[in-house]
């Protein structure tokens, strides 16, 4: 049955509905990480709660990723996709629960990730060049005070041509299209080595061209035993890029296989109507928080 | 300057150590001679206050440029003169300590009072829902209002209140500056470049993409303090040559030269500190020719003539170069058009007969015989045709012949691609190829003929002239040189 708190057109009558927070984890996913050891895990968020302005934007959020799992995180506009990134991160400060990443506090091993910002989070007339941006990269693992050595510019020079971009390795990054700006971020990632990344809507605004090297790169990474998560709009291409997915809004509504998880009773939830007590309550806490 | 650091190190020491041979000397002998005098006076060196001032303006320059530099691209512009209004009581707090011109005081005081400022700053936007410009502008005005009135308050209280010098923070004085403030401005600039030279690779990123920064586990925010602590260091070592009101100048005039010149963050930086340290010699050179005139606003008129310089004559993102590139482009698009004209009279009648007339020439441009003439002379400056009987007759160049030829081509070509390969109606294609023919280069037209496999005629069944048609077109028996006819000749 369905539960009533999915439901648009009736109201969910008071007292109802709560104890149906928990999300719909898709069995074999959870049998799938329950056997691996703690530091296996590439990442693992218990319970954690976000707010901007007072207003929650996550909820409660559960979630076990399996290693070597392409996840594709999923849900309409504001519900928090980008948000959840940021918050595994550091970069937004959750009022409660905690992020694991391979076993250890997300903070403390953030050496082991790698992040794809969205394109509009920073200034392309910023005066540097791909190169400089690509060995951005590397920063983590040399330490302060340490400079890129030979061995660094070959490394990005590597994530570049991945990326196709090789040739525009002098340009300053203002002369670069919407792809090309976003190869460039990916090739940042690619040089900081990692396990687990995390990319916020690296599809946005990219040529077809650029969106298949991509898809072909991110299919790379998962055969090396990478584990990748990314923040994706476009339903219709999410079946297929991804093997894992995330239905969010504002909780997870699911997470698991692709097979199983792009359902039209799972995407109705996630998408279908508000969920309607949930956002009455926030506003509800926004109110008496002012 | 991030390459060869301790060459700017080694520099600044030099620079001190002239300093410190110098004899202090009553800034009082400097006044009461003749200009010329001032000029040998202020080149020569030999006056210990010149040095100083001169040193002092360096210093300012150095720290300015590459502080301005990364306030500049983090676009805290604003930022940065509300900070240097805000440090006017910290000095006047700093002066009242013991009512001297003690640097030490006078920092201590400025810094507190510029921290104060950004706090205060920082509260209202985060408790309040007023952002964080209006914030910085009110902060502004607050704090430069409480200083004026200490300022005012010290100098009447003071017998002879104006030669306390506090009056010189307005606008700058950089004759008042002494060895003692040499010494405490090398200090801070030394500091600044190096901790900006150690921790270059750190502050680039924060300043690029502070999110990512933090990923790759930097401190983001320390870094943002730190640079905010030197700010207020490098507002405060500057007051005294440059001023309070005229400060921030400093800090965003060369910076923003600087980053219309370059596109490379350490690039920018250097030449940030070039402008400045020419921006503040040569303020402080103008204010020493004549007693009285504050150092400030010279610096800040120089600083703004190289912005000028920068603006106008710009290799990349200059406004004279840039009006230049169209302009000759036009012209080019201009010279273009007439030859395919010609072309196009030329092929009306088969290519028979000599040359083409002025009034053919108008009237297939539908213009009048005037325009055509123009046109018919700018295309013998340049070599491509020459005219006859009293400019009536233009007959093309054998370079003038291929250009239209190949203009020509281009188009017919262009317009057969738009009409095989992108499947446009062939009364769609003349507009576009009109514009797309000025600009296809050699191996794309290569590449369209591969592709079109080298047809003949265009989609309004023109033939398209070849590579042969183009060279031919110089043989023409008795012309060698000027022909204006017969492909087929």
């Amino acid at each position: 049955m369905r539960p009533l708190i999915f439901q648009t057109a009736t109201r969910t009558p008071p007292g109802r509905g709560s104890d149906r927070l928990k999300a719909e984890m898709v069995e074999d996913t959870e049998k799938a990480t329950k056997t691996l050891a703690p530091e296996e895990i590439p990442l693992e968020i218990h319970d954690m709660t976000v707010a901007y302005h007072k207003k929650p934007v996550l909820w409660g959020i559960d979630l076990t990723v399996p290693p070597g799992s392409l996840v594709g995180i999923i849900g309409p506009n504001g519900a928090g996709k980008s948000t959840l990134i940021k918050s595994i991160l550091g970069l937004v400060h959750s009022s409660s629960g905690w992020a694991k990443i391979f076993g250890k506090p997300a903070r403390k091993n953030l050496k082991r990730v790698g992040y794809v910002p969205q394109r509009e989070s920073v200034d392309w007339d910023f005066p540097v060049s791909v190169m400089d941006v690509v060995l951005m990269g590397r920063y983590g693992k040399l330490g302060l005070l340490k400079r890129p050595k030979k061995e660094d510019h070959d490394f990005a020079r590597g994530c570049l041509e991945k990326v196709h971009m090789l040739p525009y390795a002098n340009r300053q990054i203002s002369n670069l299209s919407g792809g090309q700006q976003q190869r460039v971020f990916l090739a940042r990632a690619l040089a900081q080595e990692s396990d687990l990344y995390l990319m916020d809507e690296p599809f946005v605004g990219v040529d077809a061209a650029t969106e298949s090297a991509i898809i072909a790169l991110l299919k790379e990474l998962q055969s090396q035993g990478k584990t990748i998560m990314v923040v994706h709009h476009d339903l219709g291409s999410a079946k297929d890029y991804f093997d894992h997915l995330l239905l969010l809004n504002m909780r997870v509504v699911a997470f698991g296989r692709t097979s199983e998880t792009f359902t039209l009773d799972l995407l109705q939830k996630t998408y279908g109507g508000r969920l309607t007590i949930l956002s009455e309550v926030a506003e509800a806490v926004r109110e008496r928080g002012q | 300057m991030m390459k060869r650091p301790y060459a700017i190190l080694l520099f600044l020491i030099l620079l001190l150590l002239l300093a410190g041979t110098a004899q202090a000397e009553s800034i009082g002998q400097l006044t009461d001679t003749s200009f010329g005098e001032q000029v040998k006076r202020f080149l020569s060196l030999k006056d210990p206050s010149v040095r100083y001032a001169l040193l002092g303006s360096i210093l300012l320059g150095i720290n300015c440029g590459m502080l301005g530099s990364f306030i500049v691209v983090r676009k805290l512009s604003l930022m940065g003169d509300a900070l240097s209004h805000a440090v006017l009581p910290g000095v006047a707090m700093g002066f009242l300590w013991n009512m001297d011109k003690d640097p030490l005081a006078i920092l201590i005081g400025a810094v507190t009072a510029g921290l104060l400022g950004s706090v205060f700053v920082s509260l209202i936007t985060q408790t309040t829902r007023l952002k964080e410009d209006t914030a910085l502008g009110m902060v502004l005005a607050g704090f430069f209002a409480v200083g004026i009135c200490l300022v005012s308050m010290i100098q009447r209280r003071l017998p002879g209140g104006n030669q306390s010098g506090i009056d010189k923070y307005l606008f700058g004085q950089a004759a008042a500056i002494n060895s003692d403030d040499v010494m405490l401005m090398a200090v801070v600039t030394i500091a600044a470049v190096l901790i900006m030279t150690l921790f270059y690779k750190e502050f680039l990123v924060s300043s690029f993409d502070p999110g990512f920064a933090g990923v790759s586990g930097l401190p983001v925010k320390v870094f943002h303090y730190v640079l905010m602590l030197l700010l207020a260091f490098s507002v405060v070592i500057s007051l005294q040559a440059v001023g309070v009101v005229l400060v921030s100048a400093m800090l965003i005039t060369p910076a923003a030269s600087a980053y219309l010149l370059s596109d490379r963050l350490h690039r920018m930086v250097s030449l940030a500190m070039v402008f400045g340290v020419f921006s503040g010699a040569m303020g402080c050179f103008i204010s020493f020719l004549k007693p009285g005139l504050p150092t400030g606003p010279f610096m800040v008129i120089a600083a703004s003539l190289f912005f000028v310089g920068a603006f106008l004559f710009g290799p990349r993102h200059g406004v004279l170069l840039r009006w230049w590139r169209r302009t000759s482009r036009s012209q080019r698009v201009r010279r273009e058009n007439t030859l395919k004209a010609i072309y196009q009279v030329l092929e009306a009648r088969d290519f028979k007969g000599e040359g083409v007339s002025l009034r053919e020439l108008a009237e297939r441009r539908r213009e009048t015989i005037e325009e055509a003439r123009q046109q018919s002379q700018a295309l013998q400056r340049n070599q491509l045709a020459s005219l006859h009987e009293d400019g009536n007759l233009i007959l093309l160049t054998p370079d003038g012949w291929q250009r239209a030829c190949a203009i020509v081509r281009n188009h017919r070509l262009w317009e057969l691609y738009l009409t095989n390969a992108a499947d446009y109606p062939p009364d769609h294609v003349h507009d576009d190829a009109e514009k797309i023919e000025h600009i296809l280069g050699e191996e794309v037209v290569r590449q369209l003929e591969r592709r079109l496999d080298y047809a003949k005629t265009d989609p309004h069944g023109k033939p398209i002239p070849s590579l042969d048609d183009a060279q031919k077109g110089g043989g023409s028996p008795g012309h060698d040189e000027l022909i204006g006819y017969g492909r087929n000749n």
